[in-house]
């Protein structure tokens, strides 16, 4: 990425007023990367950003509040920031934002789809159209856009929309119109039984490990969670699939017109179970009932979260 | 010689299915983009091509497990005597459980230290340990997240399974490793297996030394009781950490668990679920102090339990198959030989003066 110097520059001269500085670096093998805590200068040459900066590093702000903390975010991660914000979770004097301009993140299970394979990659080469990836001796080239993560195929905001620093050339387009759910659409035209048969199946093999919630940047009840309370006595612990759907269903209501769609909640599902659709589904809902986009102004608030006398779509008189 | 026997790939359903005429037998099946151990179907391909996304230890150690029903009944003549019948419900049956890898199937044996030691024995774990067989499939490939050889194992490693079944040409290599497993070798599917042991070794050896040199963790227990104290070491290490479950939940020798009772109107189950030494609630007290209050002490435990206070009490043995699923499916790509090398390689800065 030809803005990284740029970016490690200005991280160098922010460092000495901050306890630390959040970004990506490489991980256990050249396909993926991981969170990066900056602390020390020798820790900056480490940095790398591009379509591996999968993970969503919002998520780590609420846990360090009272710190002063560099962030670097993509234009999705920087939604969160900025619900983060709105709901008073984080200090804006605390956080310094670094925004970079972001041409899509990969999503790890299409890349292993598309090999098949991925246990012993050797390399992994990008740039800005392919991914030529090396794995047990055999180099695959896949187009990039086909490995891209779905959010990014829709994506309104490449750039941070909220930054102190920004490194590199903005986008400079315009915000297209928000995209319209077409794979949700096609969901919802299934049967009620169909629907609720294709949730039983996919989450029987939901192992309860709460990675959809741990890895949510809006999932800010910490260790007080719905999932583990006995008292109320919300979910039982027997390993029932219905008591698996009542926590995402818990979870989807809980962020309805919170949620900015990273997509953290599937991606960290370890067993691949498209969760993220829940939530796009209460977006739907709230976006059709109170025109709102969660994350885009910091001064708004999520309308769950604020009472009016008349709802303006909402028509209870005439129930 | 042990016994060894051959079995065509293209046998190896039919196989399952007579097995599972009389016991209940997993396998490991591909479903979203998971693999999971699932029971045998035959409907259903089985899917062996790498190792599956959670290992088979729910097979012996179920997510969660009814201990014991009981039923809370009312005195008519005294309302405020209330009686309880509580019934334990002991595992039945016998079960094969066809697929795990050398790592998987080896870390029951970090179980069976703690579940079925001399002292005490865990009935419940018992009767389902006694009771499963395991047919283990030999590493055809390794990961670039297996250490299995850091941990004193091999990608052939038949330690804690019954038959081990290694990949040659057309099909598998059949070994039995237990008298058990010489009990699952009668069927007329399988052929005499003597002419391939060759081939089997060359394979198990090929893939044993496609690993790189492994570290040696022998100082693993004293250099993690070194950095006990040190806070800072710790905040460091688990600062990506998000706290959820995967590495524990994925773990195959994470054993530790929680019960509580699930009631229904005067009905109910007290029932014993897989715990989460990451989660806040695993060691909170009754009295709301909690002695692992942050995600840097909770991790030091889980580090510290495989890597030194189990080895301390079992003979030296490393608590950790060296799988690799925590590091792979962590969603934040924390590294637990990255740790343990750190600890290994921790000096402590000497203040002058």
């Amino acid at each position: 990425m030809k803005f990284q110097k740029e970016l490690k520059d200005s991280i160098r001269k922010a460092l000495p007023e901050l306890d630390v500085v959040i970004g990506w670096c490489g991980s256990f093998d050249p396909l993926h990367a991981t969170p990066h805590f900056i602390r020390r200068e020798e820790d900056i040459e480490k940095l790398e950003i591009g379509p591996l900066s999968v993970h969503n590093l919002a998520t780590y702000l609420p846990g360090l509040r009272g710190k002063k903390v560099g962030i670097v975010v993509k234009g999705c991660d920087s939604r969160s920031v900025i619900e983060l914000l709105q709901e008073k979770l984080i200090a804006r004097d605390d956080i310094t934002i670094f925004g970079f301009p972001c041409t899509g993140v990969v999503d790890q299970a299409k890349i292993k789809k598309a090999l098949g394979y991925v246990g012993n990659v050797e390399s992994c080469d990008m740039s800005d159209k392919s991914v030529v990836i090396v794995a047990a001796g055999k180099a695959h080239s896949l187009e990039l856009s086909d490995v891209l993560a779905d959010k990014c195929h829709s994506c309104r905001y490449p750039d941070a929309i909220i930054s102190d620093i920004f490194v590199g050339d903005k986008s400079g387009e315009a915000v297209p119109a928000p995209a319209d759910y077409e794979a949700l659409a096609t969901f919802e035209n299934l049967s009620l039984p169909d629907r609720f048969g294709f949730w039983l199946k996919e989450l029987d093999r939901c192992i309860r490990c709460y990675a959809c919630r741990s890895a949510c940047p809006l999932c800010v009840c910490r260790d007080h969670c719905a999932a583990e309370s006995r008292e109320p006595h919300w979910l039982s612990q027997e390993n029932n699939v219905r008591d698996k759907l009542m926590f995402q269903v818990i979870h989807a209501y809980h962020l309805a017109g919170r949620c900015t769609e990273c997509g953290e909640c599937q991606r960290a599902c370890p067993v691949d179970i498209p969760v993220l659709m829940l939530k796009q589904k209460m977006n739907k809902e709230i976006r059709d009932i109170f025109k709102y986009e969660a994350g885009v102004d910091p001064e708004e608030t999520p309308p769950l979260l604020s009472f009016k006398m008349e709802e303006e779509n909402i028509t209870e008189k005439d129930w | 010689m042990a016994l060894v026997k051959y079995l065509k790939s293209t046998d190896l359903k039919s196989w399952l299915a007579e097995l599972a005429q009389e016991n209940r037998v997993f396998a490991p099946r591909y479903e979203g983009e998971a693999v999971i151990f699932a029971p045998f179907d035959p409907e259903q391909e089985i899917f062996i091509k790498y190792a599956a996304t959670a290992p088979p230890k729910k097979t012996v150690f179920p997510q969660s497990e009814r201990l014991v029903d009981f039923m809370y009944s009312k005195d008519p003549e005294d309302l405020s005597r209330i009686k309880i019948e509580a019934q334990e419900v002991l595992p039945q049956g016998t079960a094969v459980v066809f697929g795990g890898r050398p790592c998987d199937v080896r870390g029951f044996t970090m179980f069976d230290r703690v579940y079925m030691a001399e002292e005490a024995t865990d009935i419940y774990y018992k009767a389902r340990r006694d009771n499963t067989s395991f047919i283990t499939l030999a590493c055809d490939a390794t990961e670039n997240t297996c250490f299995c050889h850091w941990v004193n194992s091999s990608p052939s490693d038949p330690t804690g399974s019954d038959v081990l079944a290694i990949p040659v040409e057309g099909g598998f290599l059949l070994k039995a490793v237990s008298d058990r497993g010489e009990t699952l070798l009668t069927s007329q599917l399988l052929s005499a297996g003597e002419n391939r042991v060759e081939e089997g070794e060359r394979v198990c050896k090929e893939v044993a030394d496609s690993l790189s040199q492994a570290p040696d963790l022998a100082n693993s227990p004293k250099k993690l009781l070194e950095v006990f104290d040190n806070i800072e070491f710790w905040q460091d290490v688990s600062a990506k950490c998000l706290s959820c479950g995967t590495c524990t939940y994925l773990c195959p020798t994470c054993y530790c668990f929680n019960i509580t009772d699930e009631t229904q109107g005067m009905k109910g189950s007290r029932i014993r679920s897989w715990d989460n030494c990451m989660s806040a609630l695993f060691t909170m007290e009754a009295s709301g102090h909690n002695p692992r209050p942050t995600k840097a002490h909770r991790l030091k435990n889980r580090v510290g339990h495989k890597f030194s206070y189990y080895p301390d009490l079992h003979d030296g043995v490393i608590s950790c198959c060296g799988c690799g699923r925590c590091i792979k499916s962590c969603p934040a790509g924390v590294d637990i030989r990255e740790i343990v090398l750190k600890a290994i390689a921790f000096e402590p800065t000497v203040v002058e003066g």
